[in-house]
């Protein structure tokens, strides 16, 4: 009991914001028109995706109470943890939904079927779901559908997505102050990171199998690390 | 009387602050212990099931009020759609393959015919989705539940004070599919020494045994496993397993069915195609689409019995049939609520 209160006095806590943008201009459904780095432009409807085990390193164990977290590019995304005082060099996560969770039955909070996140028709979560419309698209309706997923081996899609702090600044945890970093998607990199992803091409993708991985492998480029202002 | 009157007493001390009372599915003797324990994070209750039978037995879960979980899975007919191959959805919808039988599904770890589905609670989404089937979306089958004041009742009994969820829905409903046990059948009784097989039956039984029960494996009657049993590709171009795993090797390949009930359980195979037990033994003799290049290698020489053997093995096969099953009250949809006196006309 002791033991715990003196920890509890160390403890400093972290605030994760995570913001979104693509063109260097916020992401606003329906109504913003963005372009691709092939020309191809597109408004986004729903950009949703799970992140969970979120670890400082240096700091083994994960922080904070619910494993997973569903970011909706709609809304504010604040996480907050406490953790003990020091300093870390950054911050890691799972992008996706870890295969034993995957196979979990029915559960509550960010991981609830009432999320849409979750196929119906192949048991396991969509891990990313982007949607929206685009001339380029040859979809019923100019659809983007885009719902990336796929726990099994070989299918696996879920990508840990370590970040650092720019010029090896350190991330200093105090019980003084609310420690503020800051995710910063960048959608752009959605596009061309590493494979590149034609919507014309690529209007849509409903289950796992290799365009998921595909697209997937573009994923690590989307995030970067920021102190708050 | 005496009797009687405790349980009216102990039921009056029941309130809402009581635990649920814990149930214990009892595995019947000699078979294997299941895989997985699908109750370790769902424990088994009296309240948890009677609450998964209400929204079993429930037509309001489906968008048009119409379809019940229990419209294409009826107990009579071992929760199969009886005599029908494929089953019917909301607005006159069809499916596109045959209902499986709910049962004894605590030892199947992959449900439907390509194992789409990894767990039991998760299951139902499936249906309840499906715009052949219930046609609705979970939200709006949250809002309905929530309008119920005897479901507010049931989930907080069942579940204690975490009111009506989605969550608590799936768990539910897999207390109640998952406890459709069937072990009483003529061929259970022959097995536990109770009753003597006919001679046809003996007979039957050693055909069995010697044909079938390679992928039919007692005491289930499948090997849970995913097979292309030569059936030509059918009109809706169902490639089965294959739609799962996008493994061409698994092309055609289907969940090996479970022959408990198998009597009542026509039409037979994924889609229907078949419709009595004489014809699906007629498949295996000489209907085998063997140029296939999945079909299961067990079945590539077919089976080859002579009439006699095939009468022989159909009398087998109906001492698969659990009467006591069928018709236990505790599966079925229980009392109907008696209809508020109708107006009469002057």
């Amino acid at each position: 009991m002791l033991l715990d209160c003196l920890a509890m006095a160390q403890d400093g806590e972290l605030q994760i914001s995570f913001t979104h943008s693509a063109n260097g201009k916020p992401i606003i459904f329906r109504d913003s028109i963005y372009q691709n780095a092939f020309g191809e432009n597109y408004n986004i409807y729903k950009l949703k995706y799970y992140i969970g085990q979120i670890k400082v390193e240096g700091f083994d164990k994960p922080i904070g109470i619910s494993p997973y977290h569903l970011i909706n590019a709609a809304g504010t995304n604040e996480i907050s943890f406490k953790l003990p005082t020091g300093k870390y060099k950054g911050i890691s996560f799972l992008l996706g939904v870890d295969s034993a969770s995957n196979c979990s039955g029915a559960q509550s909070g960010a991981l609830d079927a009432l999320n849409d996140m979750f196929w119906t028709w192949n048991s396991g979560y969509v891990f990313f779901k982007l949607e929206g419309r685009s001339p380029s698209s040859t979809a019923d309706l100019n659809r983007i559908e885009h719902h990336i997923g796929g726990y099994k081996p070989g299918n696996n899609v879920a990508r840990t997505i370590r970040l650092h702090l720019d010029r090896d600044s350190i991330v200093e945890i105090s019980n003084q102050k609310i420690t503020r970093l800051i995710v910063s998607v960048n959608l752009d990199r959605y596009w061309d990171a590493v494979n590149p992803i034609h919507i014309a091409e690529t209007p849509v993708c409903m289950q796992p199998g290799s365009l998921a991985q595909k697209m997937a492998a573009n994923f690590e480029a989307l995030f970067t690390l920021n102190t708050a202002p | 009387m005496i009797i009687l009157l405790g349980i009216f007493m102990l039921s009056l001390t029941r309130n809402e602050q009581d635990q649920p009372e814990p149930l214990i599915l009892e595995i019947p003797k000699g078979w294997p212990k299941p895989e997985k324990n699908l109750f370790e994070k769902n424990p088994l209750t009296e309240q948890g099931f009677q609450l998964g039978k209400k929204l079993f037995y429930d037509s309001r879960l489906s968008k048009n009020g119409e379809i019940s979980c229990a419209s294409c899975h009826q107990q009579f007919a071992g929760f199969v759609t009886f005599d029908h191959d494929l089953s019917h959805g909301v607005n006159d919808g069809f499916t596109t393959r045959n209902a499986p039988g709910l049962v004894n599904l605590v030892w199947m770890q992959e449900m439907h015919w390509d194992g789409a589905i990894n767990h039991l609670e998760v299951q139902p989404l499936a249906p309840l989705t499906a715009p052949n089937e219930m046609g609705e979306n979970l939200d709006s089958v949250m809002l309905k539940l929530k309008k119920d004041p005897e479901y507010k009742h049931m989930f907080k009994a069942a579940f204690g004070n975490t009111g009506i969820s989605s969550e608590g829905m799936l768990k539910a409903l897999a207390q109640f599919t998952g406890s459709l046990i069937s072990a009483n059948s003529k061929y259970d009784k022959m097995m536990r020494g109770e009753v003597q097989f006919t001679e046809y039956e003996k007979r039957g039984y050693a055909i069995f045994k010697a044909n079938c029960s390679g992928c039919h494996r007692e005491p289930l009657f499948t090997d849970n496993s995913f097979r292309n049993n030569g059936l030509p590709l059918n009109r809706f171009k169902d490639i089965g397993r294959q739609q799962i795993s996008n493994d061409p090797l698994d092309s055609l390949k289907f969940k090996v069915p479970g022959l408990r009930n198998v009597q009542l359980t026509y039409p037979y195979m994924h889609d229907g195609s078949i419709y009595s037990l004489f014809q699906v033994i007629d498949h295996y003799r000489n209907g085998i689409h063997t140029e296939q290049p999945t079909l299961d290698s067990s079945l590539r020489a077919r089976i080859n019995l002579n009439n006699k053997e095939k009468n022989d093995l159909v009398y087998f096969l109906y001492t698969l049939t659990d009467s006591s099953f069928l018709k236990n009250p505790r599966f079925g949809p229980g009392e109907l609520k008696p209809v508020q006196a109708a107006h009469h006309l002057p």
